[in-house]
C-alpha cells in the first residue's frame, strides 16, 4: 500500500469532474468539426438529391396552385424559407454539428467519470475507448437498426411526434439495458471470470435490444418512387458521421487524458 | 531507491459518485439541451415558436439520424 499510496493521491489531484468535463468538451469540439467535415463530403450530396425529389414530388402534386407551399409545414417552399438551403448545408450544418458535438463530449465526459476505475483493470485510455464505443453501439447503432436514418422526402409530417418519441424511447432503453449489463458483467466477472461474464452480459443486452426493437412499431414511409441508392448512400453517410463523431471524441479525450495525468504524475 | 517510481499506466482510480453528481446535473442538463435543441426542436416537440432552429440544423438532424419531418 504504501507504494500505491502517493499515485493515487496525484492521480486523484489531476482526475477532478472538472477537467474530465474540460477535455470532454474539447473533444466534443473537434469531433463536431470533423463530423461536420465528413457529413459536408459524404452527406450532402445524398441530402441534395432528396431534397431534389422532394421538391419534384411536392410541384407535381399541386400543379395548379401557384404558391406551391403545399409542401408539409417543416418544410416550406423555397421562397418562404427562413435559412436559405444554401446555409443549411454549410453553417447550419456545422452549427448543429458542433452544438451535437459538444454536448455529447460533455455527456461522454460524465460517463467517463463514472466508468473510470469500475470496469475491471481497464486503464485510462483503455476506458475512454470502452465508453466512446459502447456509446456508439447503445445510443447510435442500435437506435438506427431499429429506426434507421431518413434523408428529406422519405417520413410523413403525420408520424413525426410519434417516430421522435420511438427513436428517443429506444435510445433511453439501448442505454439502460447496456448499463444492466455493464453491472451484471461486473457482479458476475468474481463468480465467472472477465471473459464468460462480458460474452453473457454482451448476449443479454443484444437479446434485449433486439426483442425490444421487434416489438416496437415499425414506420415504412420511403416513397415507392424514392431510388434506394440515394436511401443507402444517406444511410451510410449518417452511420459515418456519428462514427466520426464519436472516434473523435473517444481518441481525443484518451490522450488529453493521458496527457493530463502524466504530466502530473511525472 | 526508497520510492516508486511513476508508473506510466497509473492505477485507476474511482472519482467517488458524490463527486461527480453536482456536475452531472449540472453540466449533463445543459448537455441535454444542447442534443435536444440539434435533434427535436421545432420538429415533434416545440419550445420556441416558428422554424428558424427547425431550418438552421436541418442537415444535422438528418445526418445525426434523427427523425427531421
Amino acid at each position: 500500500m504504501p507504494l500505491t499510496e502517493p499515485d493515487r493521491t496525484t492521480e486523484q489531484s489531476a482526475l477532478t469532474v472538472r477537467s474530465l468535463l474540460v477535455w470532454g468538451l474539447l473533444a466534443g469540439l473537434v469531433g463536431g468539426l470533423l463530423a461536420f467535415g465528413f457529413a459536408s463530403a459524404f452527406g450532402e450530396p445524398s441530402v441534395e438529391t432528396a431534397i431534389g425529389i422532394e421538391e419534384a414530388g411536392g410541384a407535381a402534386h399541386d400543379h395548379g396552385a401557384e404558391a406551391g407551399g403545399h409542401s408539409h409545414g417543416a418544410e416550406p417552399a423555397a421562397e418562404e424559407e427562413e435559412v436559405s438551403r444554401a446555409f443549411q448545408s454549410t453553417g447550419g450544418l456545422g452549427i448543429g454539428a458542433v452544438a451535437y458535438g459538444l454536448g455529447l463530449g460533455g455527456l461522454y465526459s460524465l460517463a467517463f467519470a463514472f466508468a473510470y476505475g469500475r470496469l475491471g483493470r481497464l486503464t485510462a485510455r483503455a476506458t475512454a475507448l470502452a465508453v466512446a464505443g459502447l456509446g456508439y453501439l447503445a445510443l447510435v447503432l442500435v437506435p438506427f437498426l431499429t429506426y434507421p436514418a431518413n434523408p428529406p422526402a422519405v417520413g410523413k409530417g403525420e408520424t413525426i411526434g410519434e417516430r421522435t418519441g420511438l427513436f428517443f424511447g429506444i435510445m433511453g432503453i439501448s442505454l439502460v439495458a447496456l448499463v444492466l449489463a455493464i453491472v451484471a458483467a461486473r457482479k458476475l466477472a468474481a463468480r465467472w471470470g472477465g471473459w464468460w461474464s462480458t460474452v453473457a452480459a454482451g448476449l443479454g443486452y443484444v437479446v434485449v435490444v433486439t426483442a425490444v426493437a421487434k416489438a416496437l412499431p415499425s414506420f415504412n414511409e420511403v416513397p415507392d418512387s424514392f431510388p434506394g441508392s440515394v436511401l443507402w448512400e444517406f444511410r451510410v453517410a449518417s452511420l459515418g458521421t456519428s462514427a466520426v463523431l464519436y472516434a473523435t471524441i473517444g481518441v481525443v479525450f484518451a490522450a488529453l487524458l493521458h496527457r493530463g495525468l502524466t504530466r502530473k504524475t511525472g | 531507491m526508497t520510492h516508486a517510481v511513476a508508473v506510466p499506466a497509473p492505477i485507476p482510480v474511482r472519482i467517488p459518485i458524490r463527486e461527480i453528481l453536482p456536475y452531472a446535473l449540472f453540466a449533463g442538463v445543459l448537455s441535454l439541451i444542447a442534443l435536444y435543441f440539434v435533434g427535436a426542436e421545432q420538429g415533434a416537440l416545440a419550445v420556441f415558436d416558428g422554424t428558424y432552429v427547425h431550418e438552421l440544423v436541418h442537415d444535422a438532424r438528418h445526418l445525426l439520424g434523427f427523425p427531421c419531418h
